[in-house]
């Protein structure tokens, strides 16, 4: 690890000024960051710990049904917060499925946002990668990438956004509420995240010193509580990252689907909306017909990047399997494994 | 430059002068503090043997800088008996054969006392397992540590005989 400048400030404001110098970098748990800094894959200059800010750290059930989740709030908290999981079973289902029961009890939500790739090129400052050394060429091209992007990546990058929580953001219309130096905006969370394209090292549209002060998430997404759902399959059943995973979402009125959500995880740089999707599955009945016909929609424009093309019929079948356990309706309790589609849920292992 | 890192670790107030930032938690314990029960498996937050309470919750000690944690409580594995008194769980994982090498036992302990204190798991095995699923044992003695999670649960929380 190299060694950096250690700052404490004392305030957002005073965060910011102290992150807008060159090379700083915010820290929070630090559950990512320190895991890049040992591998020498990052080098920050300076470390700004915003980790004590408690004015960062409320979860806010407003009165006209917005919730407001700041950013230091740890992923075990947001998920067992009971009525953020009653109004949010998908969401609450990614943050459990997520790491590990203690790098839950740890990491922030913002944190989770820019949260970095797991790609292994990216990881060894051996390999070629864009993303890390600009111009570097990418080793994971003609490497190891059973698992990487199959939608929306370029030649220069083809990693993939490992966040699980960020894909029922996604489907769900999550906005993220930022500030620094010119102020404060918000944004989409599917806005926040960029796709390649020739600038891999480019991840996210926040600008130097601005920082996540808060998530939030709309009134009308509790619409869904009654039929969401997060199905993510991984190599093994817990503590592993997204093969693929998707977020669903459905309003049911008499067997007919009156509105629906889909987001996939795994698949590109970014958490990926399936619009059209959506759009196919509103008005028709909540079956496997629509269900297959979504699942096409969402993938029509995937093409495998390397060794991983299995991952598109992959994703069509988890998009099936998802809408159809959310249409079955969400469960009772939190499923012991979180987000397995091998689940003991009955109906939806099929 | 230096930071001043005042912790209570085991119900010990300790004031600390780190002159390196770059100090994690588990370092401090095991090189500063000579508390060498908190084991250093991988360093990097995916095998869970340098698992301890910070301020009663469970986390990877090895990332965590200690300077970012002034004020906070922390319990490792020396400090869960009392005396020659073993802490149920400790006495649940000899009395289950929940280890071999022993060498993840400090953190699989320490994960199963924040488990059991969440209180998600109940008395369902898949919960346990999948609870404690971020503490790796490559001697594989998983079967008796869950069983040793879920007796120590029991006898926690005043629960004699356990469902099957």
């Amino acid at each position: 690890m190299n060694r950096f400048d250690y700052v404490k400030p004392a305030s957002v404001a005073e965060a910011i000024a102290a992150a807008s110098a060159p090379g700083a970098a915010y820290l929070a748990s630090g559950t990512n960051l320190l895991d890049l800094m040992k591998g020498n894959v990052v080098r920050p200059a300076r470390l700004v710990d915003i980790s004590h800010l408690t004015e960062l750290t409320r979860i806010e059930h407003r009165e006209n049904g917005d919730v407001r989740i700041g950013a230091l709030v740890r992923n075990a908290d947001l998920a067992c917060d009971q009525s953020f999981a009653r109004d949010f079973p998908a969401i609450a289902e990614a943050l459990l499925s997520g790491a590990s029961a203690q790098l839950r009890n740890a990491a922030t939500v913002g944190g989770n946002l820019l949260q970095r790739t797991r790609c292994a090129y990216f990881f060894d400052p051996a390999s070629g990668c864009n993303k890390r050394t600009p111009g570097a060429g990418c080793d994971a091209r003609e490497g190891d990438n059973h698992q990487h992007a199959v939608l929306g990546w370029s030649e220069a990058c083809i990693a993939t956004n490992p966040s699980d929580f960020c894909v029922p953001l996604a489907a769900f219309d999550a906005v993220v509420e930022i500030e620094g130096p010119a102020g404060r905006r918000e944004i989409a969370l599917e806005a926040l995240h960029l796709l390649p394209g020739s600038t891999p090292e480019r991840e996210t549209v926040l600008d130097p010193g601005e920082i996540i002060v808060a998530i939030r998430l709309p009134a009308e997404a509790r619409a869904f509580a009654r039929h969401a759902r997060y199905l993510k399959v991984r190599e093994r059943n817990s503590y592993a990252f997204a093969v693929v995973s998707a977020a669903a979402g459905l309003v049911i009125e008499n067997g007919t689907i009156s509105h629906a959500r889909l987001a996939l995880g795994g698949v590109a740089a970014k958490p990926w909306r399936a619009r059209e999707a959506e759009a196919l599955l509103a008005g028709q009945p909540a079956g496997p017909s629509a269900f297959q016909q979504a699942a096409a929609a969402a993938l029509r424009d995937a093409r495998p990047s390397g060794d991983n093309a299995h991952k598109i019929p992959l994703a069509r079948s988890l998009i099936v399997r998802a809408l159809a356990a959310a249409a079955q309706g969400t469960p009772s309790r939190m499923p012991a494994l979180p987000a397995s589609p091998f689940s003991s849920v009955p109906g939806v292992h099929q | 430059m230096n930071w001043t890192v005042r912790l209570t670790v085991n119900g010990e107030p300790r004031t600390l002068a780190l002159d390196d930032p770059r100090v994690t938690l588990l370092d401090l314990l095991r090189e500063r503090l000579h508390l060498t029960g908190t084991k250093k498996g991988c360093d990097r937050g995916q095998c869970g043997a340098c698992t301890v309470l910070v301020d009663g919750r469970r986390i990877n000690s090895c990332l965590t800088l200690a300077v970012s944690l002034d004020g906070a409580a922390i319990t490792t594995i020396e400090g869960l008996a009392q005396g020659d008194q073993l802490h149920p769980v400790q006495e649940a994982f000899i009395a289950h054969d929940a280890l071999q090498c022993g060498f993840c036992t400090p953190g699989q302990i320490m994960s199963a006392v924040g488990l059991i204190s969440e209180g998600h798991a109940g008395d369902d095995p898949e919960r346990v397992r999948e609870g404690m699923s971020g503490n790796l044992c490559r001697c594989s003695a998983y079967v008796g540590i869950v069983e040793a999670v879920l007796d120590a649960q029991d006898k926690l929380t005043g629960k004699t005989e356990r469902a099957a």
